[in-house]
């Protein structure tokens, strides 16, 4: 409508460009295994959380039980790889695919839940893949399946010598979904998100069809993370139920999005870039001893935000003006 | 234009408006006056879609809409200014007006109504970047109402305008609603404020707990005492 609009949005995109090109560059010059462990993490959540984002961040739909689809696209692209040989690129897309179908048929019931009963059915639905997972003799039940790594190859997804394939890998995903965000962003989907989150019922009477929004958000929403799980399982090259469908990959998908602003195009990122290095350090510096204290943290780390900044971080720099006097 | 035959609905079982018959012609303006649950706001609703009808009929341009979902009520041209604005509070003045405008395929249909809306509320051309929350009470109004134009409305039903507004601005809403009229837009107002109200429409019903007890032309309503006193308490 007025260019100051499109400005702003062009800047979005220069930014995002620029910051692509600082993260290309960044591991170039780190050697240790450790800390490109910390950065592949870092960004696989920054495109993890993007993904929740858009369903719980812009359509306002709280999900904490996206480890479902985190461990649908680990599980599909390893189990079509072990099994069938079929290389994961094919088993990405998958998972992607499978993921997005589970997420419609959850959302056929869940959606007529409003607010806290909907998060509440997220986080048993997650626990019921838990339970199915680790019960499931075909998947390798509890002791999980190895995904074989013969050496590098781009085309099996595997590298032994260097994490920076993997890197890259995230980094594509984080800006796949980053671009997708920021063109549904103003698109009518995105308008309808919002306005599904904002106001149900004013949506509704601008003639919104929520139930088909909300669904859409959690079809698009559901495929990437799968995308991210399928990644996440080429990355470890092992995986069990507990090692890709606890409660806690909810929690880390969900996190970064609320600390650096939820329904925003940067706040995953942002947060994400805060939160998952301080959980490795914390991590590795407690060592076995500290079990148990990343929740400790996390909930710290919800409660400050909740107090001093409930919109997340980037509300610090991105200004509203003030109301008319 | 609407034609409402016998409309009843109830809410639970709890009749809230029983047996409604009204019309509404091409180009009027038409006032639905009653007091505080009288069923006013439900008799909107249920034309807009948002409340399902348990019998009667509910004929726009000839066809029965009763019972159909607001989505597609709203595609054959009626929009409902909802009572209490019901803006989305965080998005921007631009977002919620684009909002109204994604009923429409084609670019260009969604940007022609912005001109008008701008004419009819220039200060919502001058603040498109603020959240609808930092807007007075009065520009909220002007927003929820050009938010309904966006969407190319024929029939464009207003749920008491007058609302929680100061009453200089009442004034302006009102007048701008007899533009919207002179723009060719058929008006269906519901509202407490019975003078102000009577004194812009043609026609209008008296609804007294979920019944037409009177109607007429607006200003011979306006004269009738037992209106006032009976029906209003004024």
């Amino acid at each position: 409508m007025a260019s100051a609009f499109e400005l702003r949005r062009r800047n979005q995109l220069i930014i995002a460009a620029a910051v692509v090109a600082v993260m290309i560059a960044l591991p170039l010059g780190i050697k240790d295994v450790y800390i490109q462990n910390i950065l592949v993490l870092t960004v696989m959540y920054a495109a993890l959380s993007q993904s929740w984002n858009i369903l719980s961040g812009y359509c306002g739909q709280i999900s904490l039980g996206h480890a479902l689809y985190f461990g649908i696209g680990a599980y599909a692209s390893t189990l079509l790889f072990v099994k069938f040989g079929i290389i994961p690129w094919f088993g990405m897309a998958a998972g992607g695919i499978f993921a997005a179908a589970i997420a419609l048929i959850v959302g056929w019931p869940c959606f007529r839940l409003g607010g806290h009963y909907f998060t509440i059915a997220t986080i048993v639905l997650a626990e019921i893949g838990l339970i199915l997972f680790l019960n499931w003799s075909y998947a390798g039940e509890a002791s999980g399946l190895q995904i074989p790594v013969s050496g590098d190859s781009w085309t099996t997804f595997t590298f032994l010598r260097s994490k920076l394939p993997y890197y890259y890998f995230a980094l594509g995903l984080a800006a796949v979904v980053w671009l997708v965000t920021y063109f549904i962003e103003d698109s009518k989907w995105g308008y309808y998100w919002r306005a599904v989150r904002e106001n149900t019922l004013a949506a509704q009477s601008l003639g919104v069809q929520v139930f088909r929004s909300k669904m859409a958000a959690a079809a698009v929403s559901a495929f990437f993370t799968a995308i991210g799980g399928s990644f996440y399982a080429q990355f470890v090259s092992y995986i069990d139920p507990d090692s890709v469908m606890v409660f806690q990959f909810s929690l880390l998908m969900a996190l970064p999005a609320v600390i650096g602003g939820i329904g925003t195009l940067w706040g995953p990122a942002v947060g994400a870039a805060i939160l998952i290095p301080l959980t490795e350090l914390t991590r590795s510096y407690m060592g076995g001893g500290g079990k148990g204290f990343d929740l400790i943290f996390y909930g710290a780390v919800i409660m400050i935000i909740a107090l001093a900044r409930p919109e997340g971080l980037l509300s610090l720099v991105t200004r509203t003006r003030p109301a008319p006097p | 234009m609407l034609e409402v035959q016998s409309l009843t609905t109830a809410y639970e079982g709890l009749v809230a408006i029983s047996d409604i018959s009204l019309s509404v012609g091409a180009s009027e303006i038409v006032a639905v006056v009653g007091a505080n649950g009288a069923g006013k706001s439900t008799l909107l609703k249920t034309i807009a879609g948002m409340e399902r009808p348990a019998s009667g009929r509910i004929l726009f341009e000839g066809a029965d809409i009763a019972g159909a979902p607001t989505h597609r009520v709203n595609m054959l041209g009626i929009a409902l200014v909802p009572e209490g604005r019901r803006l989305f509070p965080r998005l921007a003045v631009r977002d919620n007006l684009r909002l109204g405008s994604y009923l429409h395929r084609r670019k260009s249909d969604r940007e022609a109504p912005l001109e008008m809306v701008f004419n009819l509320f220039p200060r919502l051309a001058e603040r498109l970047d603020q959240r609808a929350e930092t807007l007075s009470g009065g520009e909220q109004q002007m927003l929820s109402i050009g938010r309904a134009l966006m969407t190319r409305p024929r029939l464009l039903m207003l749920d008491e305008p007058s609302q929680g507004i100061m009453p200089k601005l009442v004034d302006e809403i009102l007048d701008s609603v007899r533009t919207i009229r002179e723009a060719g837009t058929t008006v269906l107002i519901v509202e407490q404020r019975l003078a102000e109200t009577l004194e812009i429409a043609d026609r209008a019903y008296v609804l007294q707990t979920g019944r037409v007890v009177m109607s007429g032309p607006a200003k011979e309503i306006a004269g009738n005492a037992d209106v006032r006193r009976a029906y209003l308490g004024i």
